[in-house]
């Protein structure tokens, strides 16, 4: 990563954690979990907590879904690390890759259902011009998406673009397939805490 | 490191413009526990302890009030963070910011644009809301 404390900078609880990850997985520690590991009072601890409560807690939209708007989220980032951990979450989650790799190439022609593709295009929205109208958001309400539903979108949108502006500025190292998918796993079984 | 900064208040237009959507939504919608969880982060980095000063993290999170090389940096990561570079980094290195320092401020910039998006997707919900209910 481009600062050296992200490198070396970890305490020795944390370090020997990252050398048991290796060992055990047999798949390098992401540098967005170790990012949550150095100072974790200043960011991570917090972090974990909302990116947790956003893409575990409780929502009408299922994990597999939430997971594909942090991919769409990323894609419009162009965060390529996040692109690839959460697109292979995503995949593994829906259990379905071409409907995956769909969205992210082409959202209008995608096969989603109506209501999931206008929030997706709402958040991309948001996210490339960082702004937003009533006009835009009765679109998504009348596509029978609840406002609740809205606000944990919302919370989606929040966390991957704070995670992915911090890999792209850090500098998170593009991992390769098959440490992603071994990424997506541990996602879908621990979560994010 | 005061020369840094510009002169500009620390109340700048940035977060005025925040703080008046924020009144908008929050007349019409309840604060979730999702929001809630993003302010505490919020006002963690804003206003707990740090290597940086809590007034160079107010201005890296409003992306206002900086010069360079530190606004080149924070301005990246807010608006097109996937053309960061290593010379941003050296840049600010060579102004004097230390690694901890930009450690948060980097944080400050990604969270303060993201609590901006946040905050504007809620704005508009309170909104699309307000219409369907006079309508």
């Amino acid at each position: 990563m481009r600062l050296d404390v992200l490198n070396r900078g970890y305490g020795p609880g944390a370090k020997l954690l990252f050398a048991l990850i290796r060992l055990f997985s047999r798949h390098p520690v992401p540098d967005a979990a170790r990012l949550v590991f150095y100072r974790p009072d200043f960011y991570g601890t917090r972090a974990k907590e909302f990116t947790h409560e956003a893409m575990r807690g409780p929502s009408a939209w299922s994990v597999a879904d939430r997971e594909l708007m942090a991919a769409y989220v990323s894609t419009v980032n162009e965060s390529a690390f996040c692109i690839g951990a959460h697109s292979a979450t995503a995949r593994q989650a829906y259990q379905d890759g071409p409907k995956v790799a769909a969205v992210l190439a082409d959202l209008e022609s995608a096969p989603v259902e109506d209501g999931l593709k206008a929030t997706l295009r709402m958040l991309g929205k948001l996210t490339r011009d960082g702004e937003l109208g009533a006009t835009d958001m009765r679109q998504v309400l009348s596509a029978g998406v609840s406002r609740q539903q809205v606000q944990d979108a919302l919370a989606v949108c929040a966390a991957f673009n704070t995670t992915g502006r911090l890999a792209d500025a850090f500098g998170f190292e593009v991992l390769r397939p098959e440490d992603f998918e071994a990424g997506a796993k541990y996602l879908l079984k621990r979560g994010y805490r | 490191m005061g020369s840094t900064f510009t002169s500009l208040p620390a109340e700048h237009h940035a977060q005025r413009a925040v703080n008046g959507q924020q009144e908008v939504y929050r007349a019409v919608l309840t604060e979730d526990k999702k929001r809630a969880a993003y302010r505490a982060l919020e006002d963690r980095i804003l206003n707990g302890p740090g290597t940086a000063t809590p007034d160079q993290r107010a201005r890296a999170f409003s992306n206002a009030g900086l010069s360079q090389p530190l606004a080149g940096l924070v301005g990246k990561v807010a608006t097109r963070p996937a053309q960061v570079t290593e010379a941003d980094f050296a840049a600010a290195r060579a102004a004097g910011f230390s690694e901890d320092q930009l450690f948060e401020l980097v944080i400050c910039a990604a969270v303060g644009q993201s609590a901006r998006l946040y905050d504007a997707g809620l704005a508009a919900l309170a909104g699309a809301i307000a219409v369907q209910e006079d309508g």
